[in-house]
């Protein structure tokens, strides 16, 4: 390993935290999609906090979103999965990876209670196996397509 | 119903008590399969844990009750439409994808049709809330994995910079290599095909 003269290490800090900074940025990259449409009353649980949402936010890993009322909302991922949500409906992205050169990844969600549509994608495509949606009662798995799913009204 | 045959009364109660607690219980979940606006039409396996279906024809569905088989049933574009039509038009609108490809041996000059892909990228960002590009490179089967996925990321990332050129803003594009994991000509191994040199960009 070299050793780093005193009056070079300053700027090699200041790399360092720039580094930092860079990877602490890049992490909005990471996100499991974004919302594209809203309408009506829509929030995300997302580590125990309750966030409005609006057109162009990002949706993570690991996040429940909830709608009202005559509300929806719609969330393309970032293998091209697109999702929408109805009224009175819980959606929660459970896991989701993708790798966009290789299209290798998981996604894993569960409606735990209204309507949600779903036109499947790149993960889906080359990997059938590694999609999984589900409800209190069923698990889905998906072969390419465009479906529904009616979880009905839950307690 | 008559009052001096208690017996079918009796019978008649029961059931009305029976159709009230299967009231009672919530209403099974339903999953049905989609036709694309192309027609085809792909499949779902649907699992119960008791039981297991396959859906696989267009407006075909299954019913999961709270205990119990799993049901089929077939409807309709238009019972679809009447029933979750709200949901439906909720859905992002669909990936739309522009290809551009570069001049012989460059690469890092695209070919002149390019500036009218430009004009058409534009029209369609206007159209959409919080669009998205993901500019994809793409290479042909000569040379190793590593090389051409290096290759097609720097093609990506060319097209960006033209993209940005023309007032796209770069926060809003994200560059991907594919390698040659993709043709658009398929062929064999090392072989040079212009056509598979080149970067899709995609709007969703």
């Amino acid at each position: 390993m070299r050793t780093v003269p005193p009056y070079r290490a300053a700027p090699l800090a200041a790399g360092a935290l720039l580094a930092l900074l860079c990877s602490l940025a890049a992490g909005a990259v990471d996100s499991a999609g974004m919302v594209k449409t809203l309408k009506g009353q829509v929030n995300i649980l997302r580590a125990g906090q309750t966030l409005p949402v609006r057109v162009g936010d990002p949706v993570l890993e690991g996040d429940q979103l909830n709608t009202g009322a005559d509300s929806s909302v719609g969330i393309t991922l970032r293998d091209d999965t697109l999702l929408a949500a109805g009224a009175r409906s819980t959606l929660e992205i459970r896991h989701f990876s993708f790798n966009p050169t290789t299209h290798d990844g998981r996604l894993d969600s569960n409606v735990k209670r209204g309507t949600l549509a779903v036109i499947s994608g790149k993960i889906a495509h080359a990997h059938p196996e590694a999609v999984q949606f589900s409800t209190n009662s069923l698990t889905l798995g998906v072969r390419g397509t465009e479906f529904i799913i009616d979880a009905g009204e839950q307690p | 119903m008559t009052l001096h045959r208690p017996p079918a009364r009796l019978a008649l109660l029961a059931l009305l008590a029976l159709l009230g607690l299967l009231g009672a219980c919530a209403a099974p979940q339903r999953v049905i399969l989609l036709p694309a606006p192309d027609g085809k039409v792909g499949a779902v396996e649907v699992d119960s844990g008791a039981s297991h279906q396959r859906v696989d024809t267009a407006y075909g569905g299954a019913t999961v009750p709270q205990h119990g088989q799993i049901g089929s049933f077939k409807t309709d574009a238009a019972s679809v439409e009447r029933d979750y039509g709200a949901l439906l038009a909720a859905r992002p609108p669909r990936p739309v994808s522009f290809v551009v490809h570069f001049q012989n041996g460059s690469s890092t000059e695209l070919t002149p049709d390019s500036a009218a892909v430009v004009q058409q990228i534009l029209a369609e960002l206007a159209r959409r809330g919080a669009p998205e590009l993901i500019v994809t490179g793409h290479t042909d089967s000569t040379g190793t994995d590593d090389y051409n996925d290096h290759l097609s990321l720097q093609r990506a990332q060319t097209v960006v910079d033209f993209l940005s050129r023309h007032g796209i803003a770069a926060a809003q594009m994200e560059a991907v290599g594919r390698g040659k994991r993709d043709p658009a000509v398929p062929t064999a191994n090392e072989v040079a095909e212009p056509a598979n040199r080149r970067v899709e960009i995609t709007i969703r």
